[in-house]
């Protein structure tokens, strides 16, 4: 039986609950004399809840373990046991098979495979067959028993609020299984990446071409400084430094200076540029900034100008994060009470004293605050760097030269053909857990600094 | 006051001061305007380029179908059978002979890979075709096409001017564009089997984000009792927003593919991989909305005698619907433009075929814009920018609906 029928086949027996246990509350609730505490539907929520949820915790544990409990009875077959005895072929074989009963594609590339798929076959719908029935079983058995107890005096809504209550809990759970799945995933893998290679050459090397690890000293060409460098230098000096200036004196323009109107118009059109796909900031990157940002290289006497130069990215990268800056340090400055703007103009001050004076300083850490989620976005940013950016790691100062990142090279090693268990994939997760702990810091000091800053005004 | 100072030196300082004022002016009104440039240009470069992607060259191709003797019967093209026989009869030949026939040795080399598809459609729209001569319009070649819209190289020019003295070339709008896959023939890709790959990508994530970030939200805003367990929901999920999406996609890639074994480059992984991505942007979005409802109307449902449970999911939360419809879409727009994660569950694979269900592979609309633009052709620079402008206009209907919403329906109380 397919998981869609078997699905429905619950949710009907739900159903047929729902409203069995619905006649059967609404009778005795027009009987004189007796006030049940709750109403027919409670009473018929009550009874479906209990069909669906024992049946549906069964068929999520189910899908857990079958897969493992389908191959050991395909493994006790006869034609299994022509299987190599382990390693690498075994389990392509194994996958092969799987992947040829579960699609039914014709031809498989090994002969084995094809012999093997059948008793996939017989498997799978063994264990389906069972786990349907089991699956039905309990659904009907809870159900059943859910609508014995259907009376006056039961207290159906209670007992309906409480597994409404459960469910929203485990909704905000997910939360946290995600945050935990994303630091085990990382930590896991970077585990088996520093037992092969040495923590210590791997944060503080700095020669990084994992295009040729020597299996000997694979630390040696992984060494993640350059990488860190480049990060650093796009993410948070080039696009820093166009970002701040424009974002910050637009802030100070819309607030302070424009007329209402303009102002209307205008937030949403610079906060657009946060909305543009970071593949489209990519390709103007790769295809319009970069030639230019080599001209002008090549123009003002640099021969060695690339054509995958950190500026470029840098620069594309600047305007993306404009918003970022622009909107935390608006609602910063707006923040500012107008007590303090009012009186340093009484004085005799001139607004742009007034904004460098007083408000600017007033609305400083909401300022940096915004910079700071800035730049966590900037060296988070994976598009722009694999599209213009470059793959060769170098330490260097000079703009116009070739510059890599964490993300490129995250990219670069898993889109690669190499077998998952290599050092070259398992640097990627390592380079990962690096670039998450980073952002995160960045981002708690930044939220904190906000936090702090708002309060301190309300 | 400033007696010391005499009068025409006071003036001169209120003069500086004031033009140091208009600088200040100035150099802010420049910022604005700078950053809204910036957008403008970007657009303008991916418009100017994509408009081109919109149309195609087609070539008047002359077919003698009655010489060519295809095994067909006029009468029978219709069903399975039809399309099976249609299939087998050798359009691919037919094609490049009836080219070299009309326009010379290099004839097959000016039309597109996908050529005998127009030449066996028409066909099928007309089964009469195969008795007699007939004119058919068929794709041009990535390089005549090129160099029909100006761009080409020499001799493609010389070609187009030769086919432009037998009227036998024109421009018409790009269809294919919205009902063909990836190919490796420039003249002969289109977006639809990447936009319905987003379609079902996006159907999985709606699915999934949007239940459990408002359940959450609902939890979080409503019930939650302040302690240390909610305190670490309420930080995961302010840190899961700002985390950078390529870390969602190693966590797919650890988790989905290589743990679960889910299929590679397939809609359902992507969608579960940009759900969790997308679902702290809802619960934000829906947390700030639920906060907008005022607690008079909870005391009021309270007093009347509802439970805790009645009030939210009879009071608060059909309030606060419009408002958590609104961060929703956003955070949905923001999720279509995700290309990282994609990349790393692999949906960077090509696929000619659009996907029929959740886990066929598949490809997404900003990962095509991305291999696209990877392509040495010169024919794929175009469908480049006409990918992005389809895109980008996806992007501006959802958060066009999204401010409709937000100002339509939201309650101001």
């Amino acid at each position: 039986m397919s998981a869609p029928t078997l699905l429905l086949l619950i949710l009907g027996l739900a159903l047929i609950g729902w409203l069995a246990a619905r006649t059967r509350a609404a009778a005795f609730a027009t009987r004189p004399g007796q006030r049940s505490p709750a109403l027919p539907g409670h009473h018929a929520t009550f009874v479906a809840l209990c069909t669906l949820a024992p049946a549906l915790l069964f068929v999520a544990l189910w899908t857990t373990i079958s897969p493992a409990l389908v191959t050991d009875r395909v493994l006790a077959s006869p034609a299994a046991a022509q299987l190599p005895p382990s390693g690498f072929e075994r389990a392509s074989i194994l996958s092969e098979a799987r992947s040829l009963s579960d699609h039914g594609l014709g031809a498989a590339f090994h002969p084995l495979a094809a012999r093997l798929a059948p008793a996939y076959d017989e498997a799978q719908g063994h264990y389906d067959a069972l786990a349907a029935g089991i699956a039905l079983l309990l659904a009907f058995g809870s159900g059943a028993a859910a609508w014995l107890r259907v009376r006056p005096g039961l207290r159906a809504r209670r007992h309906v609020e409480r597994g409404v209550m459960a469910l929203l809990l485990a909704a905000s759970l997910i939360a946290i299984l995600t945050t935990a799945g994303i630091f085990l995933s990382l930590v896991l893998e970077s585990w088996r990446f520093f037992q092969l290679v040495p923590v210590g050459d791997f944060l503080t090397g700095t020669h990084w071409s994992p295009q040729v690890i020597d299996p000997a000293d694979p630390g040696g060409t992984l060494g993640a400084v350059p990488l860190f460098w480049g990060t650093f230098f796009i993410g948070a000096v080039i696009a820093t430094a166009v970002a701040v200036p424009l974002g910050l004196m637009s802030a100070i323009y819309l607030t302070q200076y424009a007329a209402p109107r303009t102002r209307r118009w205008v937030k949403p059109v610079i906060e657009v540029l946060a909305g543009v796909p970071t593949v489209v900031y990519g390709y103007f990157a790769a295809l319009t900034v970069a030639p230019a940002v080599r001209q002008l290289g090549v123009a003002i006497g640099i021969e060695s100008a690339s054509s995958e130069s950190a500026l470029a990215a840098g620069l594309v990268m600047g305007m993306m994060i404009i918003p970022f800056v622009s909107s935390i340090a608006d609602d910063s400055l707006a923040a500012v009470p107008a007590g303090m703007r009012d009186g340093s103009l009484a004085v005799g001050a001139t607004l742009s004293e007034t904004v460098t004076r007083v408000i600017v300083p007033a609305a400083l850490p909401g300022v940096v605050g915004g910079i700071l989620l800035a730049v966590s976005r900037a060296i988070g940013e994976t598009m722009i760097v694999v599209m213009a950016a470059s793959g060769i790691a170098t330490l260097t100062l000079n703009p116009f030269a070739p510059a890599t990142t964490v993300t490129k090279q995250i990219v670069d090693l898993l889109t690669g053909e190499a077998e998952f268990d290599s050092a070259k994939t398992l640097a990627a997760f390592a380079l990962g857990l690096t670039l998450f702990l980073i952002t995160l810091l960045l981002n708690i000091i930044a939220l904190g600094v906000v936090k702090r800053y708002r309060e301190a005004y309300e | 006051m400033n007696s010391a100072v005499p009068a025409d030196e006071r003036r001169r300082r209120l003069r500086q001061r004031h033009a140091a004022e208009r600088r200040f002016r100035l150099a802010g009104a420049a910022a604005v305007l700078i950053s809204a440039g910036f957008l403008l240009f970007l657009l303008a470069t991916m418009v100017s380029g994509g408009l081109r992607g919109f149309t195609r060259t087609q070539i008047a191709l002359p077919v003698d179908f009655a010489a060519a003797g295809l095994p067909l019967d006029p009468g029978q093209l219709e069903g399975r059978e039809g399309a099976a026989s249609l299939a087998g009869a050798g359009f691919e030949g037919l094609t490049d002979h009836a080219a070299i026939a009309a326009f010379g040795p290099h004839g097959a080399r000016l039309l597109s890979d996908a050529a005998w598809i127009s030449v066996r459609n028409a066909v099928r729209r007309d089964p009469s075709l195969l008795a007699r001569r007939a004119v058919i319009q068929v794709p041009a070649a990535s390089g005549i096409d090129i160099a029909f819209k100006g761009r080409g190289t020499p001799e493609a020019e010389a070609e187009v001017a030769s086919l432009a003295r037998r009227s036998a070339i024109s421009s018409h709008f790009n269809a294919a564009l919205f009902s063909a896959a990836d190919s490796t023939d420039a003249a002969a890709v289109g977006v639809w089997g990447a936009l319905k790959g987003s379609l079902l990508t996006m159907a999985v994530t709606l699915g999934l984000a949007f239940p459990v970030g408002v359940l959450a939200a609902l939890y979080l805003e409503e019930y939650a009792p302040r302690n240390r367990w909610t305190d670490l929901i309420e930080v995961s999920i302010n840190n899961l927003a700002a985390v950078p999406s390529i870390i969602f996609g190693l966590l797919g890639l650890a988790l989905f593919l290589n743990t679960l074994g889910l299929p590679r480059s397939a809609p359902l992984v992507g969608g579960l991989t940009l759900a969790l991505m997308t679902m702290p942007v809802i619960v934000i979005a829906g947390r700030n909305a639920i906060k907008g409802v005022p607690p008079s109307i909870r005391d009021a449902a309270l007093a009347v005698g509802a439970s805790p449970v009645q009030v939210v999911f009879h009071h608060v939360l059909p309030l606060a619907l419009p408002g958590i419809l609104t961060g929703t879409i956003i955070g949905m727009a923001r999720a279509l433009g995700e290309t990282a994660p994609l990349l790393m569950i692999g949906m960077r694979a090509f696929v000619a075929a659009p996907p029929d269900r959740l886990t066929d592979p598949a490809t997404a609309l900003p990962v095509q814009i991305f291999l696209w633009s990877d392509e040495v052709n010169r024919g794929f620079v175009e469908k480049t920018s006409a990918a992005i402008l389809v895109l980008l206009f996806v992007l501006l209907a959802m958060n066009g609906l999204a401010v409709y919403l937000r100002n339509r329906l939201e309650t101001r109380w």
